[in-house]
């Protein structure tokens, strides 16, 4: 396998073939007839899938350096790059995302019947943005992909969306803009203030790590970023955009938002977030801000979603939930926080992600998503109902699935930290099982007594072949968890060397008042 | 995945050494005795999945399938391979336990052996492998799963044969035993705890195994959400202990507990109270037991294996693995004896006016882990973990034998299609008549239950109240001298309540219906068979365990039966340190000044009187009572479950369970789902409104504006002009 | 000089005039070309004192003013075949 990657010189163009040949695949779409087109976006995201598949093998597992890099002068004159390059994070995100667009754009068959092509080449377009997002190596080059992938979103939920779709789109696009615009500003104060540093222009990642910034300084960029970052997350109280795009969004918009775009978010909290402002991050306000509001999160999101009516809206929320868990991972500051805040990632965009392609195929079905119009489908359909409910239980962290080592890890990095706050984040747990299994019970349990669920077909071939996949990744990564921990161990002990070696906050002697730093942090 | 199928066939890595000097024991294929029950499990499940097309396919055009007709016209292989498989992986999976067990003897047992077979979870700080460590206790453990499983397994092929849902039965079971064995196997508390929750999701399918009916499924959701509760302290206490160890293996926490802990401490104590939590909820304790009186919604083996014999008991198996750790807790020991003692007591007034048969042995199996509780809570953990076997035996007989009156009650009412109440004793009466054979094996399980000379159970649980009484010293001997009366009252109800149910079940007039009594019948032999094993094992299966006092007594035979003391030696390596850290510290604080003393229990119970005499004195008290019930029940009158009078008083109060359901479904499950609701509508819709209040105001701004656009051109002409006017007036010079 | 500055301006004041007052699209159009033209002829009259550059703006105003009038009179004649009126005053288009 690594001569045959050796032979063909994979390190030096797979990146950019990974980031690039979506396009193509989109204008091969554009190009074919309007009912081939899902087949070719199938087999150019599937072809991109199997072309991942290589990083896996020729990625140096004990290395915090960038794999696989490359740069070269893009503006030359603001030192601006065209730089990729992946690390341990990048690297389990690049093929989440490579695994979840094909399946994304299979599970959609039939639930897109209108202007497809549009649709696939949309799709397509915003793989390019995603995989651009996390292999990028210079900050001007991931804010031009961070930006890239809110267009074909927009128009995805705006156009093949329900019945608020356009609601649910501007909602959608303005909570991130905003953010995305706060952070722009940010960019720009951290670029002219390393080049006043460095003495050169440079937006890569390393570089900008390295600007002398006063605390003061650093607590007003880390808000702005915080921010946008937070936004897509989404953290509470910002969180309110999430289920009305999941609802409205069409089921493969839904998976892809779910499953890759909520991870841009966290991804730049342990990218940016940590190593670009330590001594903000591990300033005393500010972590607690984050963990309260991530604890917060896995609790009221929890809480929430066990009360709604629409099974598409409960997921929405608990994807809010497992959201918190990423927060006060990463925000722990220890390594088996961070671990489990990236397993966590992972894991809620198999488990998630699979949720919304089965809450998908029932709504093919039935056309509705109200939990109370279901009941008894494990009868009628017990194919679908075996995966929904291992898909479930991998969602609220059966240990044996990949929700748990995520979550275990996640709580007791946050433990060794804020152990009140890890009691309390732990109650999640309770939750999870409160949410997820009576929408179960009442959507395949019970009594079969409606012709219309009598009705409903099982699993198809096609459905199978998305399901199966993602059913294996929650088991295999459940069990050989540490495959991928293994991998993101130097990415994680880098940052935390980073936030440690910056000096401890000092306790006064700071310009900003610390209460307006809660509000930055927790806006 | 395959790779690590054929690691765990082969054998791990093992990675503490046996000392030199004996030879240490050589385990026989240990992963394969966990990866049996799991190939059952896969290969049911894919017969299962299958199976379950065809009947989706009946269901769709409103028909039930029936497995017998099947598609060739023949038995559907489908529904007659797992009869094999189910128990096939079990018997083969037993044998390698005895292979195993065999090979124990005369090896060197004071260090458990460990097999790593991959690194689970590494971070770098924690280093969590999947090993399995075999030693006496989880030795123990695997017997009884295994072979009590085993049978369970082979009445389950009886009593499960017509219906339905057959192979995915028999997953569900296989893949229960696996989780089972990946419990008591587990070398560290995260394999541990996918073991504990790998339970709870086969308890959660099974009890709602008829998943059409609601009360069924809600009774499935309700056990898995309650120990959700329990496993929430399960997981705080490993983090507890990880910050303390920095590992969550049972070999460098046992190794550590005494260097790394302070007797009697904050933390130590801490751990060992949310550790009880989470047995607590796994083994039905209060306040955590309310999920298993209604888990009998489930298929009756399954009660037997999950509910009775093996998962409730993995709060012991927990306490016992981690016995070091209560033993440096004397509050937390205290608080494990407290809630056993109670539990023990409170379950069983619950039973005694109880109509449904399982029911009875619902809260009879509460009470009786409350005994295991009270047992390792007073630091006896060898007779903890002995009555959980000897209970393993009776328990399963008992519910393996309601089942067989269910399985028998259910036909007749069946081909008479009436609508009766087939698990209501009042339907009852005069059984045994038409299932002798059941009847006696019952009658045996009772006599055990109840404590009565010579069966299982009277040396079990007679030893745990001896050691509640002979461990009152100390700071808390008031107490554990309560728990002492409590668990010898509890004794005797539990010998009402046990000869009340076989009274209306088996004995007086047949109150079934003049239609019906024709079709009972005795039960198969494939659930006549695993009966008459069990109700061997009800008898015998104490003696592995007779404290010498009574082994030489008369009690014993003079010494002449064929007893011993084997199991305590057994355990000995696995709970040894824990009891000598119980014992030193009671001699550090001088509580033992001056009394006779066996390893820190005194040699007289609380108002004197030594081992002999008060278990005489038990096992007379139980006759007594069950004689009198027997003897009195002959005159009670009672009807048929239609024409009885709804229960009044206390009576009615112990029936509807003190209300403890009713309780916590007003303080706990009613504010969370109402604050649900509140957040939802108020606090979500209350941010929405926020943020949707920016884009107003932006948007009446913006209309406010939009006023001047009136779209004239003659308008915008003039306002033009204007303005040009005004900047030519004030530029003028 | 100064006469031809007076025209000039007396021009302009009268394009304003008809443009604000005049509501038929097609009048409106010929006063711009008005002004227009009375800025031209400012222009020329200015190069006479400072040079060719105010003849080349007039070449250029003249071209602009080409390319406007074909523009504008094909919205002229779009919105009439649409509405059968060249009346500004019953449109507020430019409203959306």
């Amino acid at each position: 396998m690594t001569a045959l990657l050796n032979a063909v010189a994979y390190d030096a163009w797979v990146l950019h073939a990974l980031v690039w040949l979506p396009l193509v695949g989109m204008a091969w779409v554009l190009a074919s007839s309007e009912e081939q087109a899902k087949h070719v976006a199938f087999r150019v995201s599937t072809a991109l899938f199997v072309l991942s598949l290589g990083l896996w093998s020729a990625f140096e597992p004990g290395s915090a350096e960038l794999q696989f890099a490359s740069s070269t002068p893009w503006i030359d004159a603001w030192g601006i790059d065209y730089a990729l390059g992946l690390d341990g994070l990048s690297l389990v995100l690049v093929l989440l995302t490579t695994f979840t667009m094909p399946l994304a754009i299979l599970g959609s068959f039939r639930y897109i019947e209108t202007k497809q092509k549009g649709f696939y080449a949309l799709m397509l377009l915003l793989q390019t943005g995603v995989v651009g997002v996390f292999a990028a190596s210079d900050l001007f080059l991931f804010y031009v992909f961070f930006e890239l992938t809110l267009v074909p979103m927009y128009f995805i939920v705006g156009i093949w969306g329900g019945e608020r779709r356009v609601y649910a789109a501007v909602k959608f696009f303005l909570y991130t803009a905003f953010g995305s615009l706060l952070m722009l500003v940010a960019i720009l104060y951290l670029y002219v203030q390393t080049r006043g540093d460095l003495g050169y222009a440079s937006f890569a990642f390393a570089d900008l790590a390295q600007a002398n910034l006063s605390l003061n300084e650093q607590l007003w960029l880390f808000s702005a970023f915080a921010l946008a970052f937070a936004i897509k997350v989404p953290v509470f109280p910002l969180h309110t955009w999430l289920p009305d795009a999941h609802v409205q969004a069409p089921t493969p918009g839904s998976v892809v938002l779910a499953a890759v775009l909520l991870k841009m978010g966290t991804y730049g909290f342990v990218r940016f977030l940590l190593p670009f402002f330590p001594e903000a991050a591990q300033h005393p306000t500010v972590v607690t801000v984050m963990i309260v509001l991530g604890v917060i999160g896995i609790v009221y999101a929890a809480w929430v979603a066990a009360v709604q009516p629409d099974a598409k809206k409960l997921v929405a929320y608990t994807s809010v939930a497992h959201m918190g868990f990423v927060v006060v991972g990463v925000f722990a500051l220890t390594v088996n926080g961070l671990q489990g805040a990236i397993m966590v990632m992972i894991a809620h965009g198999v488990s998630t992600g699979a949720l919304f392609l089965l809450l998908g195929m029932l709504y093919e079905r039935r056309h509705t998503r109200e939990i109370a119009d279901f009941g008894g489908l494990g009868r009628a359909a017990p194919w679908l109902a075996t995966a929904f409910v291992i898909t479930a239980l991998a969602s609220i962290g059966l240990p044996g699935t990949s929700g748990f080592p995520g979550e275990f890890l996640a709580l007791l990095g946050l433990f060794e930290t804020h152990p009140v706050l890890g009691v309390i984040a732990a109650t999640g747990v309770i939750f999870a099982a409160y949410y997820m299994l009576p929408m179960v019970q009442r959507i395949f349990f019970n009594a079969l007594d409606r012709d219309e669920n009598r009705e409903v077909e099982d699993l198809s071939g096609r459905e199978i072949a998305v399901l199966a996949p993602l059913v294996a990744a929650m088991i295999v990564l459940g069990v050989f968890p540490n495959a991928v921990f293994e991998r993101t161990e130097p990415t994680v002990r880098a940052v935390l060397e980073r936030v440690e070696a910056a000096a401890p906050a000092p306790a006064v002697e700071i310009g900003m008042d610390t209460t307006d730093t809660d509000e930055e942090g927790g806006r | 995945m395959a790779s690590a199928v054929v690691l765990l066939a082969q054998g791990g890595q093992e990675v503490v050494e046996g000392s030199a000097a004996h030879a240490s024991f050589d385990p026989l294929l240990p992963g394969l005795i966990v990866l049996l029950p799991l190939i059952g499990f896969l290969v049911n499940g894919a017969l299962a999945l299958s199976h379950a097309k065809k009947s989706a396919d009946a269901v769709r055009v409103g028909e039930e399938y029936d497995p017998h007709t099947g598609s060739g016209g023949g038995r559907d292989l489908t529904h007659t391979l797992p009869s094999w498989i189910g128990p096939g992986v079990m018997l083969g999976a037993f044998i390698l336990v005895l292979a195993n067990f065999a090979r124990m003897f005369g090896a060197d047992l004071h260090d458990p052996v460990v097999l790593e077979y991959w690194t689970w979870m590494a971070t770098g700080t924690l280093e969590v492998s999947v090993s399995l460590q075999l030693d006496p206790l989880s030795m123990i453990m695997m017997l009884v799963i295994t072979g009590v499983g085993f049978l369970i397994h082979v009445f389950s092929v009886g009593y499960m044969k017509d219906d339905v849902g057959y192979p995915r039965y028999f997953a569900y079971l296989n893949l229960f035993v696996f989780f089972m064995l990946v419990l008591v196997m587990g070398a560290n508390l995260p394999l541990l705890f996918v073991g504990w929750e790998g339970v709870g999701l086969c308890s959660y399918l099974l009890i709602g195994f008829w998943f059409g009916d609601r009360e069924k499924s809600d009774a499935g959701k309700k056990a898995f959400i309650v120990n959700r509760i329990g496993d929430f302290g399960f997981l705080i206490a490993m983090f507890l202990l990880f910050t303390v160890f920095g590992t969550l293996d049972f070999v460098a926490i046992n190794a550590g507990a005494e260097a790394s802990l302070v007797y009697g401490g904050a933390m130590v104590t801490a751990i060992t109270l949310f550790m009880l939590l989470g047995a607590s909820g796994k083994s039905a304790q209060i306040p955590l037991y309310v999920w298993l009186p209604d888990a009998m919604a489930g298929p009756t083996p399954v009660s037997a294996l999950i509910h009775a014999a093996t998962m409730v008991t993995a709060g012991v198996y927990l306490v016992a693995r981690t016995s070091v750790l209560f033993a440096l807790s004397p509050v937390g020991s205290v608080t494990v004896a407290g809630i056993g003692a109670a539990t023990a007591l409170f379950a069983a007034t619950i039973a005694l006016v109880q109509t449904d048969i399982k029911k009875v042995l619902a809260y009879s199996t509460v009470s009786q882990l409350g005994y295991m509780f009270l047992g390792v809570g007073v630091g006896a953990y060898a007779a903890g973990v002995f009555h959980l076997m000897t209970h393993a035996f009776f328990k399963a007989l008992l519910f393996l034998g309601s089942g067989a009156v269910i399985h028998s009650m259910h036909h007749a009412y069946h081909a008479t299609h009436s609508h009766e109440d087939a698990q209501d004793m009042r339907n009852m009466g005069g059984l045994r008549r038409y299932m002798p054979w059941t009847a006696l094996f019952m009658w045996i399980a009772t006599l055990a239950i109840a404590g009565i000379w010579p069966f299982a159970g009277f040396f079990s649980k007679d030893e745990i109240i001896w050691y509640a009484g002979a461990s009152a010293v100390g700071p808390f001997a008031p107490l554990y001298t309560v728990f002492w009366v409590v668990a010898l009252a509890a004794a005797m109800l539990t010998a009402f309540y046990m000869t009340r149910m076989m009274v209306m079940t088996f004995h007086g007039a047949n109150r079934t219906g003049e239609e019906e009594r024709g079709h009972l019948h005795e039960a198969p032999l494939t659930m006549t068979v695993p009966l008459s094993i069990l109700a061997f094992l009800s008898i015998f299966g104490g003696w592995i365990n007779v404290p010498e006092k009574i082994r030489t007594s008369f009690l014993g035979g003079g010494g002449a039966l064929p007893m011993s003391e084997w199991l305590h030696d057994w355990l000995d390596p696995v709970v040894h340190a824990a009891v000598v850290v119980r014992e030193e510290a009671l001699v550090a604080a001088g509580a033992l000044a001056g009394q006779e003393h066996h390893y820190g229990f005194l040699e007289h119970a609380p108002v004197g009187g030594g081992e002999l005499t008060w278990a005489l004195i038990s096992t007379l008290l139980a006759a007594a009572v069950v004689a009198g019930t027997f003897i009195l029940g002959a005159r009670w009158a009672i009807r048929p479950a239609k024409e009885s009078a709804p229960l009044a008083g206390v009576k009615k109060l112990l029936y509807d369970k003190w209300y403890v359901d009713e309780f916590y479904d007003a303080v706990v499950v009613k504010p969370i789902l109402g604050t649900s609701r509140f957040l939802w509508r108020w606090i979500d819709r209350g941010i929405d409104f926020v943020v949707g209040g920016v884009g107003g105001v932006t948007k009446g701004v913006g209309w406010v504006g939009s006023l001047v656009q009136t779209g004239s051109v003659n308008v915008y002409a003039f306002v033009l002009t204007a303005g040009v006017l005004v900047i030519l007036w004030f530029t003028r010079f | 000089m100064n006469a031809v500055l007076a025209l000039s301006a007396v021009l302009f004041a009268i394009g304003t005039l008809g443009v604000l007052v005049r509501r038929n699209a097609i009048i409106m159009f010929l006063c711009i070309e008005l002004q227009l033209n009375a800025v031209n002829l400012a222009l020329v009259a200015f190069s006479r004192a400072h040079g060719i550059d105010g003849q080349i703006f007039v070449f250029f105003v003249m071209t602009v003013a080409a390319a406007e009038a074909a523009v504008g009179l094909a919205i002229i004649i779009a919105i009439f075949r649409h509405y059968e009126t060249v009346d500004v005053g019953s449109f507020n288009l430019l409203k959306w």
